[in-house]
Parts: C-alpha cells; sequence; structure tokens
C-alpha cells in the first residue's frame, strides 16, 4: 500500500509557479514595445496600483462565490455603499484632508475606511440572512436576488445622496508623485498597492494557516460533513459573506478616492471586471485572484496606450486566452 | 456490558417518504453491531437520524443516557460521535493533512494517535501533503475512516466501508477495522459485504422496511443459513 517506512519525512507540496510568473513576464515583454524606460515603469506602477484595487474589491467575490458557491451579482453595490458611507466622514472632514500633514490625512482616511468596511459588512449580514439564504444552492435565484437587491441599493444610494456625481479629492499629501530620476510614481498608487499586499497576505494566511480558513474551504465542498465533524458551519459562512461584503467596501473607498468621484453606479460598472479577475484567478483562489487582478490591470493600462481602441475587448480577449491555456483558471479550488 | 447508544421507536420521514417506522435498538458498549438488510430498508437513514442529518419526526434516541435526538448535528459530533459516510465524503481540494486536522477539532494532531492511524493506514503518509481529491477510492476510505478515528469517540458510525473496493482493500479495510475494535471502540456498521459483517461483527441488527426485524449475535445468524435466506434473501456464503 506504501513505499514510505514510518519514519520517513513527510513529503513536500508541488508549487505551481507558472502563473506567477506571468504578470512579470507580460511586464518584461512590454518594455520593448512602450520604448521609453519611464513610460514602462509608470504604465506598470500603473497597473500594479490598479490591479491591487481590483483585487481588493474580487477577493470578496472569489470568497463568496468562489468557495460559498454564491453567485452575488450584488457584490457591487458593497462596493458603492461603501464609497458613499466614507464620503461621510471624508466631506465633513475636507479640511483635515487638505492639510499638507500625511498622519492628519490618514487619521481621517482610515477611520472612514474602517467605517465603509464596518457598513458593507453589516449590508453583508442582511443580504445572507435575507436574499441568499433562502436560496443557496440555487443559482438562478441567486442571479435574481442579488441582481434585484443591486438595483434596490444603487436605487436607494441615489435617494439618499441625489443623482449627483460626488467629488472626491485626494488627501493632499498623497496628492502628486514621488520622483525617481525621470521616473514618476504617483503617491496614492503607491499607498494602494500597499493596502492591496497586506489584504492579500491576511486572507492568504488566514485560508491556509488557520483552522477557519480551512473549515472554509471544507464547507463549500460539503457542509453537512464539517457539521458532523463537530463544526457550525452557518456561522462560519455568515462572517464569510461580511467579510467579502467588507472588502468591497475598503475596494470602493480605494476606487472612489482613485478616480476622485462617487456615484451610486460605480459598484455595477466594476461588477463584470471584477467576474472576469476571479474567473482568470480561479474560482476561490485568492492568489489566483491576485493574479488576475494584476494581469487585467496590465493589459488595461498597456493595451491602453499601445492600442487604445483594443481596451473595449482587451479584458475578455485575455480572459479567453487563460482558459484556453487553464480551462479552470489559473489556480483553481473548486471544480465548479 | 452497558448501552452506550438506544433508539425507542423512533421514525424518521424525508419528505413525503416514511423511512424509520418505529425503529428499537440498543448498541452495547465496546462491541461492533453490523446493521444489515436490502438495499432501501432504512439503515444508511438510520445512521443519518443517530448524526441528527435527518431529524427524527417522533421516539428518542440517547446516547450514554443523554437525549440527543433534538440536538444539531455538530452538538452530537462534539458528544463524541464520529461518521464515516457512504460517500466518504473526503474533502477532496484539501490534503489528506488538512482533512486530519480538521477532524481533530479540539487542537494540533497528536502525534501519538497521528502514528497509530499511519499504522493502519500507511498511504496516507505517502500523500499526506496531496490533495485527497486525486486518492484512489480506497484510500479516500481509508482517510474518511482516519478522520473519524484521528480523535477517540464513544461510537463510530460507519456506513459501508467497503462498497466499491477491490477484495484486496477489503482485507486491509477489514484488517484495520479489527484493530480498531481491538482498542475498544463502539461501532455501529451498515454493511452489504456479508463476508465482512461476519468478520466484524459482534452483534448483528436486520432492517427490513423501516423496522428492525432481527436481532442477535453475528455468530448465530453466520450459521444459520437459512435464517439467513429469510433475512437476507441470500446466505453469507452466497457472498464469499
Amino acid at each position: 500500500m506504501t513505499d514510505l517506512a514510518a519514519s520517513d519525512p513527510l513529503p513536500k507540496p508541488k508549487r505551481d509557479v507558472a502563473p506567477v510568473l506571468l504578470p512579470v513576464a507580460l511586464a518584461l515583454v512590454m518594455i520593448p514595445f512602450v520604448g521609453s524606460t519611464s513610460s514602462w515603469v509608470t504604465l506598470t506602477i500603473a497597473s500594479l496600483a490598479m490591479g491591487m484595487m481590483i483585487f481588493i474589491m474580487a477577493s470578496g467575490l472569489t470568497l463568496v462565490f468562489g468557495l460559498m458557491d454564491v453567485l452575488n451579482f450584488g457584490h457591487g453595490a458593497f462596493i458603492a455603499v461603501g464609497a458613499y458611507i466614507a464620503t461621510l466622514i471624508l466631506l465633513p472632514l475636507a479640511g483635515s484632508l487638505q492639510a499638507d500633514s500625511l498622519w492628519l490625512n490618514l487619521a481621517v482616511l482610515a477611520p472612514a475606511a474602517l467605517l465603509a468596511m464596518a457598513a458593507s459588512g453589516v449590508l453583508g449580514l442582511v443580504v445572507e440572512r435575507v436574499l441568499v439564504l433562502p436560496v443557496y444552492g440555487q443559482h438562478l435565484k441567486q442571479i435574481l436576488m442579488t441582481t434585484g437587491g443591486l438595483i434596490v441599493a444603487e436605487q436607494m444610494l441615489y435617494a439618499l445622496w441625489g443623482p449627483q456625481i460626488i467629488p472626491l479629492p485626494l488627501p493632499a499629501s498623497l496628492r502628486g508623485s514621488v520622483i525617481i530620476g525621470d521616473i514618476a510614481i504617483a503617491k496614492y498608487r503607491l499607498l494602494a498597492m500597499l493596502v492591496g499586499l497586506v489584504v492579500y497576505v491576511a486572507i492568504e494566511l488566514t485560508l491556509n494557516r488557520t483552522k477557519i480558513g480551512l473549515l472554509i474551504r471544507a464547507g463549500v465542498e460539503n457542509r453537512e460533513m464539517v457539521e458532523a465533524l463537530g463544526y457550525r458551519i452557518r456561522r462560519l459562512f455568515l462572517g464569510v459573506f461580511m467579510t467579502g461584503s467588507a472588502l468591497a467596501g475598503l475596494g470602493g473607498v480605494m476606487w472612489a478616492l482613485y478616480r476622485e468621484q462617487v456615484h451610486a453606479s460605480m459598484g455595477g460598472d466594476l461588477t463584470v471586471l471584477i467576474f472576469i479577475v476571479i474567473i482568470i484567478g480561479g474560482l476561490g483562489s485568492i492568489s489566483g485572484c491576485f493574479i488576475g487582478a494584476l494581469l487585467v490591470a496590465m493589459v488595461a493600462n498597456y493595451g491602453g496606450f499601445l492600442v487604445p481602441k483594443l481596451a473595449l475587448v482587451s479584458n475578455i480577449l485575455l480572459m479567453v486566452a487563460i482558459l484556453m491555456w487553464r480551462p479552470r483558471g489559473l489556480y483553481a479550488v473548486t471544480s465548479r | 456490558m452497558s448501552e452506550l447508544l438506544t433508539l425507542s421507536g423512533v421514525h424518521t420521514h424525508i419528505g413525503r417518504y416514511h423511512i424509520l417506522q418505529g425503529i428499537d435498538l440498543v448498541i452495547p458498549e465496546g462491541r461492533t453491531t453490523m446493521l444489515l438488510g436490502r438495499n432501501g430498508a432504512g439503515k444508511t437513514t438510520t445512521l443519518r437520524t443517530i448524526m441528527g442529518l435527518w431529524q427524527a419526526s417522533s421516539g428518542q434516541i440517547r446516547l450514554a443516557g443523554e437525549r440527543i435526538d433534538q440536538r444539531s448535528t455538530p452538538e452530537i459530533a462534539r458528544l463524541g460521535v464520529g461518521y464515516v459516510p457512504e460517500t466518504m465524503a473526503v474533502f477532496s481540494d484539501l490534503t489528506v493533512r488538512e482533512n486530519l486536522v480538521l477532524a481533530a477539532r479540539d487542537g494540533p494532531l497528536d502525534d501519538k494517535q497521528l502514528d497509530w492511524v499511519f499504522g493502519f493506514f500507511p498511504a496516507l503518509r505517502r500523500f499526506w501533503l496531496s490533495r485527497a481529491g486525486s486518492l484512489s477510492g480506497g484510500q479516500k476510505q481509508m482517510l474518511s475512516i482516519a478522520r473519524a478515528i484521528i480523535e477517540p469517540r464513544k461510537l463510530l458510525l460507519i456506513d459501508e466501508p467497503t462498497k466499491g473496493l477491490a477484495p484486496a482493500i477489503v482485507m486491509a479495510l477489514i484488517e484495520c477495522l479489527r484493530e480498531i475494535k481491538r482498542k475498544g471502540a463502539t461501532i455501529l456498521m451498515v454493511e452489504q459485504n456479508f463476508f465482512a459483517a461476519r468478520e466484524l461483527g459482534d452483534n448483528v441488527l436486520v432492517m427490513d422496511n423501516g423496522t428492525i426485524v432481527h436481532r442477535g449475535e453475528m455468530e448465530l445468524l453466520a450459521a444459520d443459513v437459512a435464517l439467513q435466506e429469510r433475512l437476507l434473501g441470500l446466505s453469507l456464503e452466497a457472498h464469499q
């Protein structure tokens, strides 16, 4: 039955590094096409920052869709609600935001982001209990319920804040660029990359190094068996849904500051892009989602610079190419 | 010998179907009880009802004197009931190690217990960091049983462990289950393979149409061909 003696060391897992090398290879291949080094660095940094923000928003959906098998077409509502809720702090304290002090700016930004996450998380709780719980395992009904939820949420935002776009200027200390030689790197992009990395590492560690992460992954596959092992899975899934929603709220704040505006349809506009990212990454895979988000952003930035007309279809072409290479995505966790 | 599990007048409905129709049974501590019967007799439903995966519509289920029929599945599991379902239900996207880590719910994996399990199932050591989904049917069954015994349990509910396995693997599995028995485990096992049932069973319960139609010692049933044919439709010899 086995070739190993009991005293033999346990085998180590093999690592699949090809998807990790993909963004690196893409960036390197683009050097001769872009021509100027400074333009290439600017485009690459812009891609990384945009990719991180998309990742923050998509990570929530990959948890909910990939791991819990819930097709939440209303995920965009959490993004928009997060951004609007942040304005409740950011706009009244605009004076502090425009002060030329990084710490003062962050002292306003941090609570705004936390409030946005809390509000989106609570909205996630309501959505899971009211809209999703009755339709677990029924994809068509999930699409109908969550799409309806997105429409209601958007209309509620219009009703509460009005139809106009709300300008949201960047904090003073995050405006402008860091200049290194002839390369200019926007400060806000550096912050976005830092936040994205922190979120990525935190989720990866939770899913792969903690028992809660194992339970989430196991529960997706066979909820009944997890309960038969003595764990209460319902509470856990509710927690996952709320976390996914809270991350979308954080992503909403980051994206709104990046675009320097907030509007009710911003979440819905991003939904297709986010679904592309998690399909490219492989359903349920945080690493896949991370690489997928970077690839989508790189294709958008390099493509927009080199062949602007291609920008409209670049993400779809990228998804087709990836799925031809790996039909279940870069790092498939589930087989759905 | 004390009674570990008792079912008194247990009825279970699944939708509009009345599956268990007044089950009365006693599982003595430290013994292996085989639950036999034709397909559709209600054997799997009995295990699932004990485990709380399907709610008994009436009757009482007691584990070590404590009523468990109104308790949730996680609560019943935490009272010390291990369950090995017919489908094995290993978490195929998790590694062998992760499957066992989850089963050891009260803390980290105990090295002694792990060595004990590896002693039965050395293949699990070999595929320790492999995805459980990549294991063969026999290896998945071993993992499923290992998951149920990685921590001491009062009672093991095992549903058709030899189903679909090659004869050589069945023999290995019987040997493993014998060893688990020797450690004093109390087991209620559904089994269609009469050879395995005879090898492992101390007591036997036979079900038909949602009720227990025979209870006694396995040895006596194994020796009585006429009784086997009456209760099960076939003699044990026919399955060897």
